[in-house]
Formats: C-alpha cells, structure tokens, sequence
C-alpha cells in the first residue's frame, strides 16, 4: 500500500517586492514626487490595483514548480543556498502562507515549528505561556495539561514558573519555547534552523531531542544551513537551488551536490576579484570525507588573487556538528606570502597533526579575511568538507569530546591478604 | 552509558495509512468560505488569546482595571458638565449624568474593540508569519477581550441607577440582545479595518479620527428624539450605534423613545457590516503572511 506522507504537485509561490526607486536627481523632484505619489497611489486603488498602491508591482518566484512525495517516517533535510526557497516551502506546507499554484496533499497533523517561543508574552507567566504557546501551536488543552509537568522538567524552570517571562533570562526563554515545541506531536513535523539560536548546552539538547523525534517513526522536514546537524539527522534529502528542486534523494548525495555544484557558483560569483576556487582534503574534493580520528588531514585549496592585496589573514576552521569551534587557526599574510600578496594563483597546503576527535561529523573551511586599508574588510570562505570521523578501535564511548587512545597497562604489585 | 539529558519517552505516533488526505492545500480562488467549522477547532486557542488579552491589559499599569470604569465616567462628567448644564441638552426627561452614562457604556466597549481589533493583525504580525491557525481568531479574541471593560463600566452603570431610583423596565430582556448587536457591530468594523491595516498602514491615522467622529453622530450627548420627523429618526439608525444606544436607554432607563424601528434598520446594517467584513477578511486572509 502507498505509505505517502506529503504529497506536493507542481507548487509554486509568487512573492510581490517593492520596485527599487526612482533616484530623484535633485531635492525639488523628491519633494514634487513625496507630493504627486500619494495620489498616484490613491489614483491606483481607486482603479483597483491595490499592488500599484503599495508600490509592489515586481515580482519573483520563490518556489517554482515543486514536485516531491515524502514517505511516512521518513527524515528530510532541506538544503539550498539563502534565498532558494526553504523558508517559503515549510511556510507553505505549514499554511502560513498560500501556495501560488499547484496541490499538496497532507497525510496527517502537520505541526510547524519555524520559530522558538512564538506567541510568547512577556507579561504573562511561564505556566500562562506554556498554554497560550502550546495553543498556538496546535495542542489542545487536555494534550497540554497532560504534558505540563514533562515541559517545565524539560525547559528546568521549575522555580520560575510562576514569574512572568519578562524577567526570564534570554536562555530559559529559549528553553521554555523549544520545550513546549518538542512536545508537540503531530505526524509530520516541520522545523525551520531552530537551532540556530541559544548556548551551546541549549543547541546541543535541541539536536538531542530532534534527534529523538526522529527516531520515534514521525515524518520531519528539516531545514538547517548546518550541514553537519542535517548529515547527523536525515536519511533523504531535497536540494533546492532558485526556487527549484535540484536533487531529491539520499542525503549523502544531496550533501555532496550541494557542497560541489550549488556553494561554488556562490563564491565564482561573488568574488570574482579574489577568493578561493577549490578545496580538497585527503586528496578528496569536496564532500564528505570518511577519515579514521588517528589520522592527520591535508587540506589542498587554491586560492586566486587577481590583483595585489596589501594584508589579511588566513583562518582554518573546524566546527563539530552543533558548530562548537574545534579549531580556529589564524596566520596573517605576510608571515607566509610576503609584505603584499601578489596577483596569481595559489595552491595551499595545510596539515593538521592526528586530532583524536570523538567519532563524529566535522565540518572543515578556510577563511581569508582581507583588511586591506582601514575600511575594508571582506570575507572570503573557502567550500567546506564534512569530515566524518571514526575511531580505529570499538572501545570509544559517545559522550566526550575527544578520542584519543589511551594503552592501558596492569601489574600486579602486591598480593593482598583476604583475612 | 548514562544519558545526559532527561529522557522523555513517548509512544510513536501511529502511522496514518488514509487513501484520503488529512489535508489539501490549493490556491483559494474567487469567494472564498468562511470555515467557521475550523475556528471552531480553534476555539480554545480562541479562548487562551482572549486570556492573554485580558490579563495583560493593565498590567503594569498603577490603577489597572479603574481604567476601564476612567473612560466612560470622565467623558459622562465632562458631557453632563457642558451638555447637559451648560447648553441643556434635553435628555428624554432623565437626569442628564446617567442619560449619557448608560450610552458611554456600549460605546466605549464598541469603539474600545474597534481601535483594539484595527490594530490587532499589525499588533501579532511574529504569530502571523511563524504559524498557522484561523486569522479570525485575532480579532475576535481582541474584540471578545473588551468585554471585561464592557463589564466593569456596567457594574458603575448598576451603582449609579440604584443611587437614582432607577428600576429597569421589562424591556431589559432584549439587553443580551443589544448587546450582541455592540459586539457585531465592533467586530464587523474591526474586521474591515485590521484587514486593510495590514496593507495600507494609512488605517492606524483612520481609526482615531473614526472613532471620534463617530462619537458624535452617535446619540450619546443627545437624544434621537431631537429628530422629529418619524420616517428620518428610523433612518438614523444607519449608524448602528444609534440603535444600539437608544435600545440601552429604552431596556433599562426606560426612555421613552420608542426605538423599534431604530434597532430594526441598525441590526440590518450591523449584519451587513459584519458580514461583509467576514467575507473581506477571509479573501484578504491569504495574504496577511506575505505583506504584514
């Protein structure tokens, strides 16, 4: 039998945009435009074109001919560049906002979680809160009353659930937000880079727990520029790229693409002056790479300057999948390449000693921050590789930060007398 | 190994295997259904946003809910002081404080929900975008949340018609009535309002120059019967306020306005209000997420 969660055909979504601005040359010509527009507009909407009044006559499409099924249980991670339409599809399948054209079916609750805290308010008190926001969401009042206690465990605002959220700090506001979401349970779940937000303790239980729902069967839709995260919770993944799906499938693939074709046109593009153009480790263009935690990585980039830059620094940088900093390496120019940087094409090679990181997912870029003259500074991102870290022996435990392989050695000293 | 966190264990939630979907999602074209069924499934939502709205009205505030008896007293001191004095605006034969205080309290609850519910899709424009739920319910529970003023200014209304001998006649069982006719009237205006706040913020410079306008076509520091051509007086009730007004007088002072015809023409125009501004706001509904 046809096990189909979400059923979507053909969707897509016009947004209207403010057209950019006439420049008014001079001061007369803006004060005799701020006089003439408002009765233009008014002329507008008496002729019933409401978009001529709000000046919203451009448009563009945010999604463009959508089409995807999504099996019951299964997790999908939604990647793509900003802009590419990520945001607009969960708001869509959510029903914030109406599709353009084109038909989804929903089999089941869909419950969307695009925000933390929505709807909270600061005068009322985190018991009042834990109803407004769990109706909001979609749960009832019974659903809500049976998992009150489970909510305030979680969020740990035991002591302050009668103190109005104003005086929260900005953490237990957090917490109190993601704990009434992550008890709602609908079949399909949608969740937009809610990770995004918090301490790292915050981000780490939020991972933990989406992890869970994952696990429990439920179909989610995840959407999270972390690419790791994504890589950790997903099975299958939607690629989108302008409005449009790219790739559909697994999410090894969908990463890769990603991570090789949609990234790179975004740095051709946008520094076409300076930048960097490839980046491999362990030989291996990027992707993901599968490397033991006892081992050392080459990291290989090129790195083009089309004219001379007179100072910047270099940065390698490693995060962990919750994005924790593992590495922050900074090297000015001039230690490596000279009082000035000359036009041309360079081909880096960094080593990194055996790291002896826990079993994981890594993310590894190289950054070059151009300072230039005392106003400029532009920012320059390598690609990324994901690094999927394992360990050489079975005896790595989850739950510590690094692995390093300690021998163990035992001798027996002294025999001790039992009565 | 020791989890880290507390674990929270829940069952799975049963697949739904449906041939029918739970939900489709099509673009809304040409009239569009009310879906009243649906803000039904919403009502406790409905129900916890007009608590919010309540408890959060005064708070903060150093005299709280006096406000909401503050309003109407004060305008009924100034109206009796210069009205009723001073020009000696006839008042059906009452004395002229509570003659005023019993219109200020309808209108104070209308127009109250009126201004409270034109701002009230602005006013929640972070829920709009981030969730879904019957836009409705904004409005509604705004308009529904002025309610609380409409009772205390009511207890005052009470004290004052026992400290000037005033029993109620039997027509004070149309007061739910007229009530109703307050709330339809406020929400249908509301509806028309937030709705067209939400594209053309030119509606937050309207509605306080509205209110005040309306103020004074509405028989609140006079009386209707200033009119005394029959077939004219009933067409006053355009202004559904006028029904209304003259119907609290008539339920509860016993007035001696006679405001059958009134109620009728103001209850036709309320319904078309409301019922408009229904219809307006859910073809508008669409586009609250893209433009707020």
């Amino acid at each position: 039998m046809d096990n189909v969660a979400i059923r979507v055909a053909g969707i897509s979504k016009l947004f209207r945009i403010g057209v950019s601005r006439e420049r008014y040359r001079t001061f007369r010509d803006t004060l005799t435009a701020s006089f003439v527009a408002p009765f233009r507009r008014a002329a507008g909407l008496l002729q019933g074109n409401p978009m001529a009044a709000t000046n919203l006559s451009e448009t563009f499409w945010a999604l463009k001919d959508i089409s995807f099924n999504i099996q019951h249980g299964e997790v999908v991670g939604v990647i793509g560049r900003n802009g590419a339409g990520k945001s607009t599809l969960l708001k869509v399948l959510s029903r914030i906002t109406e599709p353009t054209t084109g038909r989804i079916e929903l089999y089941g609750r869909v419950g969307a979680l695009l925000e933390v805290g929505t709807g909270f308010h600061p005068e009322l008190t985190g018991r009042e809160n834990i109803y407004l926001n769990g109706a909001i969401l979609g749960m009832s009042r019974r659903e809500i009353d049976s998992k009150f206690d489970e909510i305030v465990a979680f969020a740990e605002v035991e002591k302050f659930i009668e103190t109005p959220v104003k005086h929260y700090s900005s953490g237990m506001g957090l917490r109190l937000g993601f704990a009434v979401a992550a008890h709602l349970e609908p079949e399909i779940l949608v969740v937009d880079e809610v990770l995004a937000v918090g301490d790292l303790n915050f981000q780490r239980k939020c991972l933990g727990k989406m992890n869970d729902v994952a696990k429990q069967g439920r179909t989610v839709l995840f959407v999270s520029h972390n690419l790791a995260a994504i890589r950790e919770l997903c099975q299958t993944s939607i690629v989108l790229d302008q409005g449009k799906i790219a790739f559909r499938g697994l999410v090894t693939e969908g990463l890769a693409l990603y991570t090789q074709q949609i990234l790179p046109n975004v740095a051709r593009v946008e520094n076409n002056r300076v930048g960097w153009q490839r980046l491999k480790a362990q030989g291996q263009e990027a992707g993901i790479l599968r490397t033991s935690t006892d081992e050392g990585l080459t990291l290989d980039a090129w790195f083009l300057a089309n004219e001379s830059i007179r100072r910047g620094f270099f940065y390698c940088i490693m995060e962990n999948a919750i994005g924790d900093k593992i590495l922050h390496q900074r090297l000015e120019s001039k230690e490596i390449m000279g009082s000035e940087i000359q036009p041309g094409l360079y081909h880096f090679t960094v080593k990194l000693p055996p790291l002896w990181l826990a079993p994981g997912l890594y993310t590894l870029h190289l950054k070059f921050l151009e300072t230039d003259t005392d106003t400029r500074y532009r920012r320059f991102l390598s690609e990324n590789v994901i690094v999927d870290m394992y360990s050489p022996v079975p005896s790595v435990l989850e739950g510590a930060m690094l692995a390093p392989i300690p021998s163990w050695k035992v001798d027996l000293e002294q025999v001790e007398q039992v009565n | 190994m020791v989890p880290l966190e507390p674990n929270i264990e829940h069952p799975p939630p049963q697949p739904v295997f449906s041939a029918q979907p739970y939900l489709v999602i099509e673009p809304s074209r040409g009239w569009v259904s009310l879906q009243l069924r649906e803000l039904w499934q919403y009502r406790e939502l409905l129900y916890f946003m007009t608590v919010r709205d309540v408890s959060v009205r005064y708070k903060q505030t150093v005299i709280g809910a006096a406000w909401a008896i503050i309003q109407p007293f004060m305008t009924m001191i100034v109206f009796s002081l210069f009205f009723g004095r001073l020009a000696g605006v006839p008042s059906d034969g009452l004395p002229y404080p509570i003659f005023s205080y019993t219109a200020l309290v309808p209108w104070t609850f209308f127009s109250n929900g009126l201004t409270y519910s034109a701002n009230s899709l602005v006013g929640n424009a972070n829920l709009i975008k981030k969730v879904y739920f019957p836009r409705l319910a904004i409005p509604l529970s705004t308009v529904l949340s002025s309610g609380i003023d409409l009772i205390l200014a009511f207890v005052i209304l009470l004290i004052m018609m026992l400290l000037y001998g005033i029993v109620p006649t039997i027509n004070v069982i149309w007061l739910p009535f007229l009530l109703l006719l307050t709330f339809l009237t406020s929400l249908g205006v509301g509806l028309w309002l937030s709705a067209m706040n939400v594209q053309f913020r030119d509606i937050r410079y309207v509605v306080p120059f509205l209110t005040q306008f309306w103020l004074f076509i509405t028989p609140i520091a006079y009386s209707s019967n200033l009119i005394e051509n029959d077939f004219l007086r009933a067409l006053y009730g355009i202004n559904p306020m006028t029904g209304v007004v003259e119907g609290f007088r008539w339920a509860l002072l016993g007035a001696n306005t006679a405001p059958g015809l009134i109620i009728l023409v103001s209850s036709l125009v309320s319904l078309v209000l409301f019922v408009s501004g229904l219809y307006y706001f859910r073809r508008m509904e669409k586009t609250f997420a893209d433009v707020v």
